[in-house]
């Protein structure tokens, strides 16, 4: 992507940083984002519902969609591009109710995932999927802070720097794939 | 009589998974800078010169293309004067995809049970199809298979009645439906007739047809230059996020079929599509 004329949103986000983005707007993301896919969610809602303490602290955090390749020697992560929405659907509006402010991965949300966000304050983002040896690079560090046995799919926290995306669903529910 | 020690398969394999996963095929990335050129969207464009520039970062660093590194699909093509030495020739494979998941710095994205959904932590099992043929030729193709493309593919019995016509509108609807999340532009690989395996197994392979190859019979390429105008024409585009590019290649395989039958699989293919070949001449 281009590297100019780009806005830049640092993590964790408050409300003003994405009142005002626009479906179909390209930003960078900076600061912390925590990976997790299908299996670290199922945990995550389980013990949301029992009431135990999560793996990180939701209120305006950033939930990345993306199951990493093993790190080579010396390098903090592998490639690591984002997997498909859709299967986390089923637990986003629990999750983004609890403070989740913002999501990274690709394609399609239910309409459930659209309503929470415009009810409680969120943004979903799209990164292209399969950009993923380039979206590595964007990872200044990485390190498993639950599910570590989930190999993959353990969540992660990673710091990132001017990670590329485009905002796919905005906070006013206007969806770029509409 | 050829023959083989298995020892050499699991060195193939392991090499071919690694290459495979980091380096795009030549059809793929010429595909992606031609159709750079006609892509109508900005943003379309945007996206496909982001491809470009992964797939040379891969490259030069040996990276995955993919953080999703697949199932490992593995086609032999085996001559029947062929004899094979050493540790049986599936664990043989299986320890390459072993070897070369390590090796490769790949992700390990299998299951051992689909309901437990244990990781087996070694890629392994690989998909296997085995085809003989006459005379002593040895053909290995290792096809990772990510599952953002599987999971969105399709079957249909259509009814003989259905023709054409009914084929045409699966294959659409099957890439309209998918959108964004085969992560487009996608290889489209088509198998019609057989039985409902045969089917399948015929989109697979049909993933493996370079793009821009065509069906030598004259009727199936032509549907398939048909097929990836109207794709295209679905505006879903590179990303899903809008354009002309929505797919790569349409490549259609048949075979003879049962009266009362007519099977269509559409197995989609992302960007990435990997696979990569090796033939044991000696």
């Amino acid at each position: 992507m281009e590297e100019n004329d780009k806005m830049e949103i640092t993590t964790p986000l408050l409300e003003r940083d994405i009142a005002g983005l626009k479906a179909g707007d390209m930003i960078y993301v900076s600061g912390v984002v925590y990976t997790a896919r299908d299996a670290a969610h199922k945990r995550m809602c389980e013990q949301l519902a029992k009431g135990e303490k999560m793996p990180f602290d939701f209120d305006g955090a950033v939930v990345y969609y993306a199951g990493p390749c093993p790190p080579k020697p010396g390098k903090p992560i592998g490639s690591v591009g984002p997997t498909t929405s859709g299967r986390m659907d089923l637990y986003s509006p629990v999750l983004i109710q609890a403070g989740l402010k913002a999501m990274i991965g690709k394609g399609l949300r239910s309409k459930e995932v659209v309503d929470a966000i415009v009810k409680y304050g969120g943004v979903y983002f799209a990164a292209i999927g399969g950009a993923a040896a380039l979206m590595g690079k964007k990872v200044v560090s990485a390190e498993v802070i639950a599910y570590d046995e989930l190999g993959t799919e353990a969540v992660r926290r990673l710091v990132v720097k001017q990670l590329p995306v485009i905002v796919a669903i905005d906070r006013q529910g206007n969806n770029l794939y509409e | 009589m050829k023959i083989i020690k298995t020892e050499e398969i699991t060195n193939l394999v392991e090499r071919l998974s690694i290459e495979a996963n980091c380096i795009l095929s030549t059809d793929i990335y010429n595909g992606l800078k031609e159709n750079l050129k006609h892509e109508k969207s900005k943003l379309g464009c945007q996206v496909l010169g982001t491809l470009i520039e992964n797939a040379d970062i891969a490259q030069a660093e040996m990276a995955p293309i993919c953080q999703d590194t697949g199932m490992t699909v593995v086609f032999l093509t085996i001559g029947q004067d062929v004899h094979f030495e050493g540790e049986f020739l599936e664990d043989a494979i299986n320890e390459g995809v072993r070897r070369g998941y390590e090796k490769g710095y790949l992700r390990k994205s299998v299951v051992k049970d689909p309901l437990d959904r244990v990781n087996t932590n070694d890629n392994t099992p690989a998909i296997i199809h085995y085809e003989f043929v006459k005379g002593d030729r040895f053909q290995i193709t290792v096809a990772p298979k990510g599952f953002g493309s599987e999971n969105m593919s399709g079957l249909k019995m259509l009814k003989p009645s259905q023709g054409v016509e009914g084929i045409k509108n699966f294959i659409l609807e099957t890439v309209s439906n998918a959108g964004a999340n085969p992560c487009p532009p996608v290889i489209v690989g088509v198998g019609i007739g057989g039985t409902m395996e045969k089917a399948a197994l015929l989109s697979k392979k049909a993933l493996l047809v370079p793009v821009g190859e065509h069906n030598p019979d004259p009727k199936i390429a032509e549907l398939e230059t048909e097929l990836l105008t109207q794709i295209n024409n679905l505006g879903i585009g590179p990303a899903g996020f809008g354009g002309s590019t929505t797919a790569l290649s349409v490549n259609i395989l048949t075979y003879a079929t049962h009266i009362a039958g007519l099977p269509v699989s559409v197995n989609l293919g992302c960007h990435v599509t990997r696979h990569a070949s090796q033939i044991i001449t000696e």
